[in-house]
């Protein structure tokens, strides 16, 4: 097992007058391979989740084990851990500083210790990897790109540490539906073609349907059901509609239409699925 | 990565109290008073008179003193600086002597003074920003200084600036720390290095600090004018700030006690 958590909570501004509960007792393991979305309200705590996931904060309790080590007993590790676990965080172009696209990608390379000789080599293979040319991009300025492109040399920036697993914070957020198509084909790439482990935030249900094949939800804190996305779906939808979280629209409809006496399978994730269900429906009739 | 977490001067906390309800004027003014006052006081009861009416109107605010001590901490450093500074410069009678240093009554008596001038000063200006949300603060100081319209003092647009300043330091602290979480996740070193080394390290950090502020000033001002904002002639205010017979006893009770504590010698 790659990523532990074990009775991880956290506070924000701990014993001060404003202190907020964000997490209590997480128990979480990521394996190498999984592509992980992780659902729930805005403050429920995934982004502090996520920046427990590679060291950027301490738990308040608990503790966080990567492949079986104490990241916090060892504060010396804490910059190996983060080669090996990429973090993007939400609107990432919002850390953009340098003046042209080559020198931003490199910038985390670089502070890694890569070689001069192998940064272009390491930025050419990270742009690559977002399916964006390095000849027509490496001297434009970052600034320059459309929101779809800034978003994904932001998240070039992060894989050209070469990291195991890289972690989304609502990567398509605010982005227009053309971008973000572009960009999830990209983390399906990263995913199938690169083999790296994805652990994604969204709000997008259809997109964690199709995408991930283990899903978190979050509520208030804590980790209230973690199971395929079949399984969300089909046992648990009253549940989280009780928690006002939304479900892919075929979903929903597969299950309307059980839920006035179809003889309709639930848990239905893909229109192609829904089509076979609702053309057997149809046939069923006929008859 | 707490950088930015002890800041609390500058903090309003809400309370249902006489303090709060008062006019942001009567407190802006009874602070000046304060503070003049401690700087005219010369005796120790005199001081003790402020103390305790300091501690009254802290009581009365239903704010925990923990809020009003952690304002201190930060300056403890520069009060104990100041006071030790004393304890050994001042000229007078020799009480004890170490080595070539030699601590004098005077210089005593003055560290001391000054110390707790200091200390007075902070625990009166933290009372006012505690008790008083940062509208009310600006809109007080706008008033305030709306007697030097006469003389061209754009009383408005200074009020209009500071309101805006307020509102985003949260924000910026906000952004401050993501910038710096995600220069980390990138690799980023903040601790090490020699001094070149540590500037050129914040590069990171503050253009895209900068960038980002000048695309919300941008935004905000695209805002207001979209709102057809033109600045302070014949504007009128939502929240009418009004002078109360509360007021008017507070800012009594607040004169008698500050001239009680100037004239009381022992
Ligand atoms: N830097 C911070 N300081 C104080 N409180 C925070 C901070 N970041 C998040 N919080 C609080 O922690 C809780 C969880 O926030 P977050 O992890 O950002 O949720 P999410 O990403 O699911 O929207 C929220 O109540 C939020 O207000
Ligand atoms: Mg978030």
């Amino acid at each position: 097992m790659f990523i532990h958590l074990k009775d991880v909570s956290y506070t924000y501004n701990l014993n001060m007058p404003f202190e907020t509960v964000a997490l209590k007792g997480i128990n979480l393991k990521v394996n190498r391979g999984e592509f992980i979305g992780i659902i729930g309200h805005t403050g429920c705590g995934k982004t502090t989740l996520l920046q427990l996931l590679n060291g950027l904060i301490e738990p308040t309790k608990g503790q966080i084990f990567i492949e079986n080590i104490d990241i916090h007993k060892n504060k010396k590790k804490l910059k190996e851990i983060r080669k090996k676990i990429g973090l993007s965080f939400q609107y990432p172009e919002n850390q953009f500083f340098e003046e042209n696209i080559f020198k931003e990608i490199a910038f985390g390379p670089k502070n890694m210790g890569v070689a001069e000789e192998q940064l272009v080599q390491s930025v050419k293979k990270s742009l690559q990897m977002v399916d964006m040319d390095y000849q027509s991009f490496k001297d434009r300025s970052p600034f320059s790109l459309s929101g779809g492109e800034m978003r994904r040399v932001a998240i070039a920036s992060i894989l050209a540490i070469d990291p195991e697993v890289i972690i989304l914070d609502e990567p398509t957020a605010s982005l227009d539906p053309q971008s973000c198509s572009k960009l999830l084909s990209v983390i399906v790439d990263l995913y199938q073609k690169y083999h790296k482990t994805i652990i994604m935030v969204s709000h997008n249900m259809e997109i964690m349907a199709k995408l991930a094949r283990r899903i978190i939800v979050m509520e208030k804190g804590e980790i209230i059901m973690d199971d395929t996305p079949r399984n969300i779906f089909q046992k648990s939808i009253d549940r989280l509609e009780d928690i006002g979280l939304s479900l892919p629209q075929v979903t929903y409809t597969m299950y309307k239409l059980k839920k006035i006496g179809k003889p309709v399978s639930s848990g239905i994730l893909t229109v192609e699925e829904a089509k076979e269900e609702i053309l057997k429906l149809v046939n069923e009739n006929k008859k | 990565m707490m950088f930015f977490r002890n800041i609390t001067i500058g903090q309003y906390i809400y309370r249902d109290s006489i303090i709060h309800k008062l006019d942001p004027r009567v407190k802006i003014i009874t602070v000046i008073l304060i503070i003049t006052t401690i700087f005219l006081v010369n005796s120790w009861t005199g001081f003790f008179i402020i103390g305790f009416y300091l501690f009254i109107n802290i009581s009365l605010a239903k704010v925990h003193p923990k809020f009003v001590l952690k304002g201190i901490k930060p300056l403890l450093f520069i009060i104990s600086f100041t006071l030790l500074i004393h304890f050994f410069t001042t000229p007078g009678d020799i009480i004890y002597r170490i080595w070539i240093l030699n601590i004098t009554r005077e210089g005593i008596h003055r560290g001391l003074f000054i110390s707790v001038r200091l200390f007075y000063l902070i625990l009166s200006t933290s009372w006012l920003t505690l008790t008083t949300s940062p509208i009310a603060l600006t809109d007080g100081i706008e008033k305030l200084l709306s007697f030097l319209k006469i003389i061209r003092v754009p009383a408005h647009e200074i009020a209009m600036m500071m309101t805006i300043a307020l509102r985003f330091i949260p924000t910026l602290m906000e952004e401050t720390e993501k910038i710096i979480k995600a220069q980390i996740a990138r690799g980023a070193d903040f601790e090490s290095g020699n001094l070149v080394k540590r500037i050129q390290n914040f590069l990171p950090i503050i253009i895209p600090l900068f960038i980002n502020a000048f695309h919300r000033a941008d935004d905000l001002a695209i805002a207001m004018e979209a709102r057809c904002y033109r600045g302070g002639e014949g504007r009128t205010h939502y929240r009418q700030l009004s002078i109360n017979s509360i007021d008017h006893v507070f800012i009594i009770i607040t004169l008698f006690i500050l001239i009680v504590s100037y004239l009381w010698v022992v």
